[in-house]
């Protein structure tokens, strides 16, 4: 009865229909791929299933990177996501620790008014970010500076709601120690709870990575040109005329080249950030 | 020595501090540092924006990612300083007051964070609303931008779109995510691992990555030879090749861009799904069987009960992506041959018809259609703290 159990639980019909949905699901990444390794005319006259087994060339990526901004706006993607990754990350640590382990009037309202903000569409607040970043407020609009703010705002809610809601299943009784032998808030916090919250910052720090490099709607408002992202870049070799498929094709490889590392490498973080209330606005 | 311990514990805030006198060198020396550190953080971005060329060295790659860096420091540091300093100044306050502030003192950075760039933004776009083309005065009569909005055909033909977007995407998400969880738990564990990590991938990709993939797919040659994978399924079966996007009939074309978003979600309906599925007791499964149950009726009737939490988190997140879909259409079809969505609308009045009132009466439509879920979010979340 115990093996009939384990075996139980594997049927044909799972594995036929699995497989056929993994295949349809892996169809339209390798057509991409494929292509990106292809001769311009081989693309235009025959479709990829064709060229499967070759000819393979790397003139595409040569081409993209000469042709178009993409080599730079692959370093800008770095700069603008790194950052706007890392510093909501400090803010909410603090607010986190102070919604689990302080007590004070109000907390339960503050915080059932993060839940709230997490749902509002970030469209509503464009407009006057606008305003107030570019010349008609401190005149920043285009920097990185800009993006950083917006994008630090924007994570914030979550980035509080998933550490709260993990340091919430610290056990109390360390902190309660800490306290005893004297430890002053920050030093709980600071040698105790944030160490100790680590699966919770890594998870929330994938998340908001792969928002933030995969955004386009902020980064094109609020970069200009010369500090666009890879994301913005390859929207714009889509709305160029006569730029062909073998551009388009190798500037999408190379905007999906860190997405797809960081999802292979570290996919239980990702799963587990995903899993810890992935709503934003 | 354990009695001390013991009245520490039972009750730190009057037996400890709250007899501490004010110490005012603390009290002048963490406001000082506090407001030294908050003028240094503030001025050292502005610095970043402002004079980039002070960090600059002439070699564009390494300026670049110097000015990354100095914004992780500055940022990290700084907060990390920030909230030394206050801890020191709020410290110094006599006990009670002290007390009082310290949790206010912590949460005041994120929340200030969120009441800049979200909560003043949220209020300024209702404003704005009500304001001319740049947001310098008033339209008489109040209502006249809303007015406009609603009477024009674009925008309610953008609503039945969104409406069909919200209908169809979550609902067929959730279905696929949860086939594919049910199947993927009968699986070889190896299987189950490898299926799931490649369904689960799209999830990394951008929307506009994925508009580019699709694209190829949905692609129409006006000659003979198709290259986009539809148009060859299609003429191999003798069909007529046909230029996918630009058929709005039944909204094929919106269509056709939800299948994008559903083979980008179903990966993150698959992995809560297949979670939940897990969480399902055995013996009560059991208990079925030798009641003699069907498979799928144990599946209707006792599996889908249990995990009916985990279906509607799911689906409402999915339809909060929904409502604001933006990327994809933007980068497809423009909202042009009928597939404009609010969020698109929105950037289209902003930027192409330069008119800021009329952009942010549609976004206050869309704010306002958002609250029944904000309040259905809060209520959720209410019932799940009383839980704990």
């Amino acid at each position: 009865m115990s093996k009939a159990d384990t075996e139980y639980k594997r049927s044909w019909v799972s594995i036929i229909v699995m497989t056929v949905l993994c295949i349809i699901w892996l169809i339209p990444t390798v057509g991409l791929l494929v292509t990106s390794f292809r001769n311009i005319d081989l693309i235009n006259s025959s479709g990829w299933w064709t060229g499967l087994l070759g000819p393979f060339t790397a003139e595409n990526y040569a081409g993209v990177f000469a042709k178009t901004d993409m080599g730079t706006s692959f370093i800008n993607s770095i700069a603008v996501a790194v950052p706007a990754t890392i510093i909501p990350i400090t803010l909410a640590a603090f607010a986190a620790y102070a919604f689990t382990f302080l007590e004070f009037k109000g907390r339960d309202f503050l915080f059932v008014s993060i839940v709230a903000v997490m749902v509002v569409p970030i469209q509503v607040a464009l407009q006057p970010m606008l305003d107030m970043l570019g010349p008609r407020g401190i005149n920043i609009s285009g920097q990185y500076l800009a993006v950083w703010l917006l994008h630090a705002g924007f994570g914030m809610p979550l980035a509080i709601y998933t550490l709260r809601n993990y340091m919430t299943t610290l056990p109390r009784s360390i902190i309660e120690s800490a306290k005893v032998d004297g430890a002053s808030h920050f030093q709980t916090f600071w040698r105790l709870v944030f160490p100790m919250s680590t699966p919770a910052i890594a998870g929330f720090a994938i998340l908001q990575f792969l928002w933030v490099w995969n955004d386009l709607l902020i980064a094109m408002m609020f970069l200009k040109p010369q500090n666009a992202t890879v994301i913005v870049s390859l929207s714009s070799i889509m709305g160029t005329q006569g730029q062909g498929w073998e551009l388009l094709t190798a500037g999408a490889f190379i905007s999906m080249l860190v997405p797809m590392l960081i999802f292979f490498s570290m996919q239980r973080f990702f799963v587990r950030g995903m899993t810890s209330g992935a709503v934003k606005g | 020595m354990s009695t001390v311990t013991q009245t520490a514990v039972q009750k730190p805030p009057k037996s400890g501090k709250a007899q501490s006198p004010a110490d005012p060198k603390r009290i002048v020396i963490g406001a000082v540092s506090l407001v030294l550190v908050g003028w240094f953080i503030g001025n050292g971005f502005l610095a970043l924006a402002y004079y980039p060329e002070w960090f600059a060295f002439g070699v564009p790659v390494l300026d670049k990612i110097i000015q990354a860096l100095l914004a992780m420091v500055l940022g990290i540091g700084g907060a990390v300083l920030f909230f030394y300093c206050m801890n020191v100044f709020v410290q110094g306050l006599p006990g009670r007051l002290g007390q009082f502030l310290m949790p206010y003192a912590w949460i005041l950075p994120g929340y200030f964070t969120i009441g800049l760039l979200l909560l003043y933004p949220t209020i300024q776009t209702v404003n704005y609303s009500f304001a001319n083309e740049d947001s310098t005065a008033y339209v008489a009569p109040f209502y006249k931008n809303f007015q406009e909005v609603l009477s024009s055909d674009e925008f309610i033909r953008t609503i039945g779109n969104n409406v069909l977007w919200l209908l169809i995407v979550p609902a067929t998400t959730v279905v696929i995510g949860l086939l594919v969880a049910v199947l993927a738990d009968r699986l070889a564990p190896k299987g189950e691992a490898v299926s799931k990590s490649l369904m689960f991938m799209p999830m990394a990709i951008s929307f506009v990555g994925a508009s580019t993939i699709w694209g190829f797919i949905y692609d129409y040659q006006s000659g003979d030879t198709q290259i986009g994978l539809l148009n060859a399924i299609v003429t191999s079966f003798g069909g007529e090749a046909q230029s996918w996007l630009t058929i709005d009939r039944f909204a094929l074309n919106s269509m056709l861009l939800m299948v994008i978003v559903v083979w980008l979600q179903v990966g993150y309906a698959m992995v809560l799904l297949s979670t939940a599925i897990k969480g399902v007791p055995d013996d009560t499964l059991e208990a079925a069987r030798i009641d003699g149950a069907t498979e799928v009726k144990i599946f209707f009737q006792i599996v889908i009960p249990q995990m009916k939490g985990t279906i509607i988190t799911v689906f409402v997140t999915v339809f909060i992506m929904v409502m604001k879909i933006f990327d994809i259409v933007y980068v497809m079809t423009n909202g042009n041959f009928k597939t404009n969505v609010i969020a698109n609308l929105f950037f289209q009045e902003l930027f192409v018809q330069r008119n800021a009132g009329k952009a942010s009466a549609i976004v206050v439509i869309l704010l306002v259609a958002v609250i029944p879920v904000l309040i259905y979010q809060v209520r959720h979340f209410k019932r799940e703290e009383s839980e704990r």
